[in-house]
């Protein structure tokens, strides 16, 4: 399209920009405020300079946490997007029970997440809860309250069953706008099924995969409520992720300087892998 | 060459069914899918029409002794059925707004180039990546000073600063699709621009509007973190409510399966709404 | 190479039709000779393009038989049928090389890399696309991206027949008449059985030998490009070739004579009308009206420049008439009189010729 060059249209983006730095940066001038002061109390600060974010990233507790969230990104990446993709591939394309299909798989994601982590903190429950009883059948000894790694496991299908939908629906999308001419061509040059994947709905799909790995990325990386209602973020702080370091601290402790310090250099993780993906996107646009 | 045509004569209709064999193998996967994404949601409605003692003392896969009382007791007690009306409320209140000041935004994006206009957008989709628990405590200092602490102002506002650039993101994906000719023919014709707006290019656009709408609603309905921090009592969404009720009383699982099974019903209200835009919403890939 | 026959075919979208609306071809016979050039004309959702489907195996018919070469190749796959079909827009393989593209459909069938390579080569050098071997097939322009669909329908030295889909939609106007040459070209040089589907009469008229015209699933005329022209056989024909399209005018028979706005008019075909009731037609198109000094009484309304002769619109009574005037014939103005060549003045009953 082409746009004409008015500077007028500024005041229509104003009601958007006055709200959004309203909520963005009287609260991130907080944020950066506090992590270059300290304060001992009754509203005296003193300069910190950087001393705060020193500390944060040289913190066990920190670099514990950040792995913790790192290992279950990539967890859940690994899983969820062949995964959604698969199922994409394997749905019907037309008809009556596509609808329903999609309808069904959407449930979960309109589910307020703290039912989310209620729901599976009851059902994983050795005694009483289907999936841990049903997994204590088969003789596995499994109570996610004591074993770190049944936690992790409870906490990962937990948001493969809440997720993957989103990643199915994404690809589904990319797979329905493909022409029906090209599967034709395809069934005219004699290709096999895998040849169909790999030349036509793998190329074509590039755009809404990379949303699909950087919405999971980014959402997976500030998971919050889930788990606190799953775990706690226990046993110990085994399933103590970014977040719930970051909010302990923060409303909990009020170490408002580390907190506000962890903050930031959280917030620049996730700009700085959004922006990697953001550019390879425009790029994809672009050609 | 030869060639007769004539009006059809009768003859055996063959009837087949045009749209492909009814049952295809590798349905088989989204099927199984969709029975795994149920099966969490079937238990707790089991949970939520069983006893309290039924669910602790016995494991029965559907109610041994059907009960209502749960239900009863969310829709008859002002601190439960309180935290739905408090919860929609925010989430309409927010819908509203991040919609309608995306709306002219979306627009001033999609038609006029302006200074700074790319950086502009840019910086309004980083706020989407935002994670909340950064904003938890700054959040709270925030609305206590304008006095919004425990309003559900408080919560639209502050789901504001996600939803509102997704709502621009998604209008203004929707809006490049309408040629800039249908502005001009409007003109030309004679509409002020206001009138134009409302009355041809809105509902030109009505699916975007529609999405838009869903994904605003679906991410103030669930995000949880930013809304209990900045209620108490007065605004206290359900979500809030039920975590007291875990913690307190000790584990009433059977109204906590109720009132989780009740969060599931404004979402399947909305996706039946908009289930045939669910596909051209992701379709455009902006989520 | 083959000759195709359709035999009784008849095609529905719905699982039971019912009604003659739920179908989207109509009965009909339709012969292909080999190598000939073929097009099908005709508007939008007349059944042409579900006509070209059930050829290449795309769908099968609901009714009737096709044959390739007396072989009954009805439920037979694209695959199996050996034909090459060029889509609307260009359909490529984007990642893989023009090369790459070229050689697809013979490295599924499993040919020697050293044939596969002579083949490409050769087709590519047909097409003029040997410069563009080694470039990602993404990267050319739309006229390049369908020269390489249609290459990749040419590489099979055995194909039966080449499908055309409205190929030139996507291209821009001054490479149409390009793509349209080469095609004719490749056409005569191959001699391959063409079949050209297109709402577009100048691409049908200039491209095939024979032309099948369409209308709401119903094949109406078939014939060369000549014969549809000077003897279309219903009205509609008359209608949608040609531009301006033939003049359809009210008539009566008063005793073997066609008789329009009370003047009697010579037709071809006057002597076979049978009376029966059903409406009835002059069919005269505008390059065979003249002015004289009498004949039909007609008000001149409007003149349009068409840059070498002009395109004079009159009205007697109800009915307007075109004529075409050269360019620097001086016209009357107001009232003047009309003259239909008898030769090419016929009767149309119910929309069709009489014969």
């Amino acid at each position: 399209m082409n746009k004409v060059v008015n500077h007028k249209a500024w005041l229509f983006v104003l009601p958007v920009v006055l709200l959004v730095a309203f909520n963005a940066i009287i609260p991130l001038m907080t944020v950066v405020n506090f992590s270059v002061q300290e304060t001992f109390g009754d509203n005296v600060f003193f300069w910190a300079g950087l001393r705060w974010f020193e500390d944060v990233l040289n913190s066990e507790r920190f670099h514990a946490s950040l792995f913790r969230q790192i290992l279950f990104t990539f967890l859940v990446l690994v899983i969820e997007v062949p995964l959604g993709l698969v199922i994409a591939l394997a749905m019907p394309r037309k008809g009556f029970w596509v609808s329903v299909c999609l309808v069904l798989m959407a449930l979960p994601l309109l589910i307020p997440w703290n039912v989310v982590g209620a729901m599976w903190n009851i059902m994983a429950l050795p005694d009483i809860g289907l999936l841990g009883r049903g997994i204590n059948a088969l003789g596995i000894d499994f109570n996610y309250t004591r074993q770190p790694i049944s936690a992790w496991f409870t906490v990962v299908l937990m948001d493969v069953w809440h997720w993957t939908s989103l990643v199915v629906l994404l690809c589904y999308a990319g797979l329905v706008s493909i022409p029906d001419a090209y599967y034709q061509a395809a069934k005219i040059d004699g290709a096999r099924p895998w040849a169909v994947f790999r030349y036509i709905q793998l190329p074509k799909l590039k755009y809404v995969l990379t949303i699909a790995i950087l919405l999971r990325f980014m959402d997976s990386f500030m998971i919050y409520t889930e788990v606190v209602v799953l775990t706690g973020g226990g046993p110990g702080n085994s399933t103590t992720f970014l977040s719930i370091d970051l909010v302990k601290a923060a409303l909990g402790q009020f170490d408002l300087g580390p907190a506000a310090a962890m903050s930031l250099i959280y917030f620049l993780i996730i700009l700085l892998f959004s922006w990697l993906f953001y550019t390879l996107m425009m790029r994809n646009d672009a050609r | 060459m030869a060639a007769r045509s004539e009006a059809a004569a009768p003859g055996i209709v063959a009837a087949r069914t045009r749209s492909g064999p009814l049952f295809r193998a590798r349905y088989l996967i989204p099927a199984i899918y969709i029975i795994a994404v149920l099966l969490p949601i079937y238990w707790l409605l089991n949970m939520s029409f069983k006893t309290t003692n039924e669910i602790l003392g016995s494991f029965t896969l559907w109610p041994q002794t059907f009960t209502l009382e749960n239900y009863e007791k969310i829709f008859t007690d002002p601190t439960w059925y309180m935290g739905y009306v408090n919860s929609i409320t925010y989430v309409v209140i927010n819908t509203v707004i991040s919609v309608s000041v995306a709306l002219p935004a979306a627009y001033a994006f999609s038609r006029y180039r302006f200074l700074g206009d790319k950086h502009l957008f840019f910086w309004l989709l980083t706020n989407r990546m935002a994670p909340p628990a950064v904003f938890a405590l700054p959040f709270l200092q925030l609305y206590s000073a304008v006095g919004l602490f425990d309003t559900p102002w408080a919560v639209a506002l502050a789901h504001t600063l996600f939803n509102i650039p997704l709502a621009v993101w998604i209008l203004e994906g929707f809006m490049s699709g309408v040629p800039k000719e249908l502005d001009e023919t409007a003109y030309v014709d004679g509409y002020s621009f206001w009138r134009f707006f409302f009355r041809i290019f809105m509902p030109t656009i009505a699916a975007g509007i529609g999405v838009a709408c869903f994904f605003c609603f679906m991410f103030s309905w669930v995000e949880l973190l930013l809304a209990k921090t900045l209620t108490s009592v007065a605004a206290k969404p359900i979500a809030a409510t039920m975590t007291r009720t875990a913690s307190t009383s000790g584990y009433e699982l059977g109204l906590l399966a109720a009132a989780g099974s009740l969060t599931l019903i404004p979402g399947a209200i909305v996706i039946y709404f908009v289930r045939n835009y669910i596909a051209k919403g992701f379709a455009l890939g902006r989520v | 190479m083959a000759r195709i026959m359709l035999e009784g075919i008849r095609h529905s979208y719905t699982a039971t039709p019912r009604s003659e609306t739920d179908w989207a071809l109509k009965r009909l016979d339709l012969d292909f000779s080999d190598g000939g050039a073929y097009a099908l004309l005709g508007p939008s959702g007349c059944g042409k393009t579900t006509l070209l489907n059930l050829i290449s195996g795309l769908l099968r018919p609901t009714e009737g038989r096709i044959l390739f070469d007396g072989r009954d190749v009805t439920g037979a796959s694209p695959e199996a049928r050996n034909i090459a079909q060029v889509f609307q827009f260009p359909v490529i393989y984007d990642t893989m090389t023009v090369y790459a593209n070229l050689a697809f459909p013979l490295r599924n069938r499993g040919i020697a890399p050293a044939d596969i390579d002579a083949r490409v080569r050769e087709i590519a050098a047909m097409l003029e696309l040997e410069d563009m071997l080694d470039r990602r097939a993404s990267g050319l322009t739309a006229d390049g991206k369908q020269k390489i669909s249609l290459g990749r329908g040419l590489v099979r030295a055995d194909v039966n027949v080449i499908m055309f889909d409205e190929p030139l939609t996507v291209i821009d106007p001054h490479l149409k008449w390009v793509l349209r040459s080469k095609l004719k070209e490749l056409h005569q040089r191959i001699r391959r059985t063409m079949i050209y589907v297109t709402h577009d009469q100048t691409e049908a008229l200039t491209f095939a030998d024979e032309v099948v015209v369409m209308n709401e699933g119903e094949v109406v005329q078939v014939g060369t490009p000549v014969e549809l022209f000077e003897r279309p056989h219903h009205t509609f024909v008359g209608h949608f070739i040609g531009s301006p399209g033939m003049n359809v005018l009210p008539c009566e028979m008063d005793g073997g004579v066609a008789r329009f706005a009370g003047q009697p008019i010579q037709a071809v075909n006057a002597a076979d009308v049978r009376p029966s009731g059903k409406r009835l037609e002059l069919g005269v198109r505008p390059e065979f009206v003249s002015i004289s000094a009498e004949g039909v009484p007609a008000d001149i309304v409007r003149v349009l420049d068409a840059g070498r002769y002009r395109i004079v619109e009159t009205r007697a009574g109800d009915s307007t008439i075109k004529l075409l005037a050269p360019e620097d014939e001086a016209l009357p103005e107001g009232r003047t009189h009309l003259r239909f060549d008898p030769a090419h003045t016929c009767v149309y009953q119910d929309g069709w010729m009489v014969t």
